[in-house]
C-alpha cells in the first residue's frame, strides 16, 4: 500500500470531526471519497497533508509513517494536495502560481515539468502571464491541478475538483483526472458529485458524520441501494 | 526663488527616502502577517545607536555599521520567535499590541544599556555641501538616495525572481496554499522580520549623520514610516516609497515656507486626511477579487 491510514481522528476544539478512520490507497489507483456536506471529507485530506492534527492514530506513506511529519516535510514525500475551491495565488501570474508548486524541486527539474504542463494546458501557456486571479473558475481548476503536478506527487489528493463548476467543465475535470490515472498517478479524491467520480475510480470509500460506513469498488458502491438512496438522488 | 524651492527639494527627499525604507519594513511584516509592526521604529534606534555603540568600542565604521545591522536582525528575529509567534492564533489587535509592548521594551533596555544622550556618527564621505542650481546638498543625502535606490532594486529583484521571495507573497496571499506547496510558513514570517529590522536598521544608520541619534529616535521615525505606509496603501512596497518621499517632501516644504513648528504635523494631517478620504491609501486597490 502506497497510503495506509489506520484508526485516524482529529477535532476541532472538542467536536470530533474524524472518528477511527481505516483507508488504503495502492501504487496507481484512483480512489475515491464520497459523503454529505460536514462529513469530514475536507478535514480527511487536510490531516493526510498535515495541516490539520490527529488526534489519534497513523498515516503511513510506503510503509514510513508520517503522523507527525510537517506539511512541508510531507510535500518532499510527495503528498501533494489540490485544496477545494480553487486556491490559486490570485495577485501573481499563472507562471509563478505554477513555479511555486515545485518549491521543494530542483530548478531545473521543474523547467521541464512547467513545458509538460503548458502541453497538458494549453490554456494555461496562454495566459501565462496573467494574474491567475483574473481566469474563469474552470481555468483557476486546471490551475491548481497544473500547479499540485509540478510538484511531481507521488500521491495526490484532490478536493472537490468539480465544486462550483459549469456541467462541462465538470466533464473536463473528470477527462483530466482520468488521464492522470491512466498515465499512472495515484489519486485519492474527495467528491460530492458521487455519480461521476463512482464511475471512474477504482475503488471508493463513503464517509459520513466522521466514519466510514461503506466501502468497494466504485462499480459495486454505483449499485448499491443505501449509496443510490443517499448520494445518487435516483 | 527657485533655489530656495531646490533646497527644501532635496531636503524632503533625503527624509523621505528614509521614511519611505521605514515604511516598506511596515509593509513586509504587514503583507506576511496583517501585522502592524510598531516596533519597527525601535530597529531604526538599534541602528544608529548600535552603529555608535560599535564605532565607541574602536572599530572601523564599515564594521561597526555591519554589527549595528546584524545585531538588528537578530532582535527581528527574536522579536518574531518569542514575542510575535508564541501568540500567532491571538486576533491581529493582539500582536499589534505585542508590538507596542515589545517597542517600549527595547526603547527601554536600550537607555539601560546605552545612554539617553544625544549621538553624532560621522559622514560616509565627507561634510561639504555640493551646489546644484544654488541649492546645496549633503554627501550624507546622496548616500541615503543611492543605497534606498540599490536597496528597493534589491529587493525587488528579491521578491520577484527568487522562490524565497516569492514564498513570501504567496504566504502572504494564501497561507494554507503555501503550506500545501510545502511552503514552510512559520519561516516566512521569521524573514519577514528579519527583513523589516534590516531595512529599519540601514534607515537608522543613513539618516544618523544628519539628524543626530539617540535611544528615544525611533518613536518619531516609526510614526512617520508608519504614515507613508498607510498613506501608499499598507501592503503596497512602491506605495510605501511613494508614501515616504511624499510625507518627506510636504514636511519640507511645511518647514521652509510656513514654519518648522509646524513640520511634525504634516505626517499626522496627511494620515487623518487619508483614513478620512480614501482609506485603501493612495495605491490601494478596492480589494475585489474574482472568486
Amino acid at each position: 500500500m502506497l497510503l495506509e491510514i489506520r484508526n485516524l481522528s482529529s477535532q476541532y476544539g472538542r467536536i470530533k470531526a474524524l472518528r477511527g478512520i481505516d483507508v488504503d490507497v495502492d501504487e496507481g489507483e484512483l480512489v475515491a471519497l464520497v459523503g454529505a456536506n460536514g462529513a469530514g471529507k475536507t478535514t480527511l485530506l487536510r490531516t493526510i497533508s498535515g495541516v490539520q492534527p490527529a488526534s489519534e492514530g497513523s498515516v503511513m506513506l510506503a510503509k514510513r509513517e508520517i503522523t507527525s511529519f510537517s506539511s512541508s516535510r510531507r510535500v518532499k514525500l510527495g503528498v501533494i494536495q489540490v485544496p477545494e475551491g480553487r486556491q490559486v495565488f490570485g495577485p501573481m501570474s499563472v507562471e509563478d502560481n505554477l513555479i511555486l508548486g515545485s518549491y521543494t524541486r530542483e530548478r531545473a527539474e521543474a523547467a521541464r515539468t512547467i513545458e509538460e504542463m503548458y502541453t497538458r494546458f494549453p490554456v494555461l501557456k496562454e495566459k501565462r502571464h496573467q494574474m491567475a486571479g483574473t481566469l474563469s473558475g474552470g481555468q483557476q481548476q486546471m490551475l491548481t491541478m497544473g500547479r499540485a503536478l509540478m510538484a511531481k506527487p507521488r500521491i495526490l489528493l484532490l478536493d472537490e475538483p468539480s465544486m462550483g463548476l459549469a456541467p462541462l467543465l465538470v466533464d473536463e475535470i473528470f477527462e483530466i483526472v482520468s488521464q492522470l490515472r491512466a498515465a499512472g498517478t495515484t489519486i485519492f479524491m474527495v467528491e460530492q458529485n458521487a455519480f461521476m467520480a463512482l464511475e471512474i475510480a477504482d475503488r471508493a470509500y463513503v464517509l459520513e458524520a466522521g466514519q466510514i460506513t461503506l466501502s468497494g469498488t466504485g462499480k459495486e458502491l454505483l449499485s448499491n441501494e443505501k449509496v443510490i438512496e443517499a448520494y445518487l438522488g435516483i | 526663488m527657485f533655489a530656495e524651492f531646490l533646497q527644501f527639494l532635496f531636503s524632503g527627499i533625503t527624509v523621505g527616502a528614509i521614511y519611505a525604507l521605514v515604511g516598506l519594513g511596515f509593509a513586509i511584516i504587514y503583507n506576511a502577517s496583517n501585522v502592524i509592526n510598531f516596533a519597527q521604529g525601535e530597529f531604526v534606534m538599534l541602528g544608529g545607536m548600535g552603529t555608535v555603540f560599535f564605532i565607541g568600542l574602536g572599530l572601523p565604521m564599515p564594521l561597526a555599521v555591519l554589527l549595528a545591522v546584524s545585531l538588528t536582525v537578530i532582535v527581528g528575529f527574536g522579536l518574531e520567535r518569542f514575542a510575535v509567534e508564541p501568540a500567532r492564533d491571538a486576533p491581529i489587535v493582539t500582536l499589534i499590541i505585542i508590538t507596542i509592548g515589545a517597542s517600549i521594551f527595547l526603547r527601554g533596555a536600550a537607555q539601560l544599556v546605552w545612554d539617553r544622550n544625544f549621538h553624532s556618527v560621522a559622514s560616509f564621505s565627507g561634510s561639504d555641501p555640493i551646489m546644484i542650481g544654488g541649492a546645496s546638498i549633503l554627501p550624507q543625502s546622496l548616500w541615503i538616495l543611492g543605497c534606498t535606490v540599490v536597496i528597493v532594486i534589491a529587493l525587488h529583484m528579491f521578491f520577484n525572481h527568487s522562490m524565497t521571495g516569492k514564498s513570501i507573497i504567496a504566504t502572504s496571499h494564501n497561507p494554507l496554499a503555501a503550506k500545501l506547496m510545502g511552503i514552510n510558513t512559520s519561516m516566512v514570517l521569521l524573514m519577514s522580520f528579519g527583513l523589516s529590522a534590516l531595512l529599519g536598521a540601514s534607515a537608522g544608520i543613513l539618516i544618523a549623520p544628519i539628524s543626530l541619534t539617540y535611544t528615544g529616535v525611533g518613536i518619531m521615525l516609526g510614526l512617520k514610516g508608519f504614515c507613508a505606509a498607510v498613506l501608499g496603501g499598507l501592503g503596497k512596497p512602491m506605495g510605501a516609497i511613494a508614501g515616504g518621499l511624499l510625507v518627506g517632501i510636504s514636511e519640507a516644504m511645511t518647514a521652509g515656507y510656513i514654519s518648522s513648528a509646524y513640520k511634525d504635523a504634516v505626517a499626522f494631517i496627511i494620515i487623518l486626511a487619508v483614513l478620512f478620504l480614501m482609506p485603501n491609501g493612495l495605491f490601494g486597490g478596492r480589494g475585489t477579487e474574482r472568486v
